[in-house]
């Protein structure tokens, strides 16, 4: 099968069906091995077990970006190439991202309040990270607001691709501002500054984390693709009885 | 395992994850068997789809 093949959706159905067990199954199994690892991973000489936190606050918050990326590249997949699934795609990711990128926000500040002595600080990070969880709620809105399908993709696309500048701000925002939020520390130049019974945990966890998000990504797709079927079949009926 | 004097704020982090984790997979699945019973409706009524395919055929 090749990727020309799953513009089509019913190809696309056919392989969901497919890969849904073993990456669900995949997700679960690395998930339950990060826990395991989380859990006895040692404590931090300075932050103590709240080190524990970040193994399930930097997951969610590389996916609240990552999922962005993916509704960017689906955005030109629906503006460029007119791909029929771009669209399917970009609108099944949205609700999961905005889980994600709410489930970083709230992580971030249970781990902020016995670090930084505050639950929450309007610095660039956070803020930006925070415009990012809006701007997910407003696509969603926009999706549900506009009845035309094709009017919707089109002006969602724009909007996801005008958002996306928000990436690269959300990312050097601890270089470019001062911020409470500590700077990059897995992915920098140079190598990971974390210590190796941290990493690997955190890395584990990350792993699992992005499995999960491909099935629920997957298995949301089949349900747009589903529900568009649904519609148009309604269509039908109404102009067969209309007739 | 002791988690210390902060162990409320790693409790609750990992809760709510698990909690909203658990949520999507609930909501996901409701749906998947929502639209496949709208779609055995709309094929006991007789729509049928242009390829000619039962609606609920993959």
């Amino acid at each position: 099968m090749t990727l020309i093949d799953l513009a089509n959706p019913t190809k696309f159905l056919s392989l969901t069906a497919r890969v849904l067990p073993w990456l669900a199954g995949a997700a679960a199994i690395l998930l339950l091995i990060g826990f395991y690892q989380a859990a006895t991973a040692p404590d931090d000489y300075q932050q103590g077990a709240t080190v524990k936190i970040m193994f399930i606050h930097v997951p969610n918050a590389w996916l609240s970006m990552f999922v962005w990326g993916v509704m960017s590249v689906a955005a030109l997949g629906t503006l460029v190439w007119r791909h029929p699934l771009a669209d399917v795609a970009a609108k099944a990711a949205a609700p999961i991202g905005a889980a994600f990128t709410f489930l970083a926000l709230v992580t971030g500040s249970l781990w902020g309040r016995p670090m930084w002595g505050t639950y929450w600080e309007w610095d660039a990070r956070l803020t930006s990270v925070l415009i990012l969880f809006l701007m997910y709620l407003g696509l969603m809105a926009l999706w549900r607001a506009v009845d035309d399908p094709s009017r919707a993709a089109r002006a969602a696309a724009v909007l996801t691709l005008v958002g996306a500048l928000n990436l690269p701000i959300i990312k050097f925002s601890v270089d470019w501002w001062n911020t409470l939020h500590q700077p990059a520390s897995v992915m920098r130049i140079g190598g990971s500054s974390l210590d190796r019974a941290f990493l690997i945990p955190l890395l584990v966890m990350a792993i699992g984390f992005t499995l999960l998000f491909v099935t629920l990504h997957l298995a949301a797709m089949r349900n747009e693709i589903l529900r568009r079927r649904v519609r148009s079949l309604q269509m039908m009926q109404a102009s067969q009885q209309a007739a | 395992m002791s988690l210390g004097p902060y162990a409320s704020y790693i409790v609750t982090s990992y809760t709510l994850v698990a909690a909203i984790v658990l949520i999507l997979i609930v909501w996901i699945a409701i749906d998947y068997r929502h639209q496949k019973e709208r779609l055995r409706e709309l094929e006991a009524s007789g729509v049928t789809r242009r390829s000619g395919r039962q609606a609920t055929d993959i």
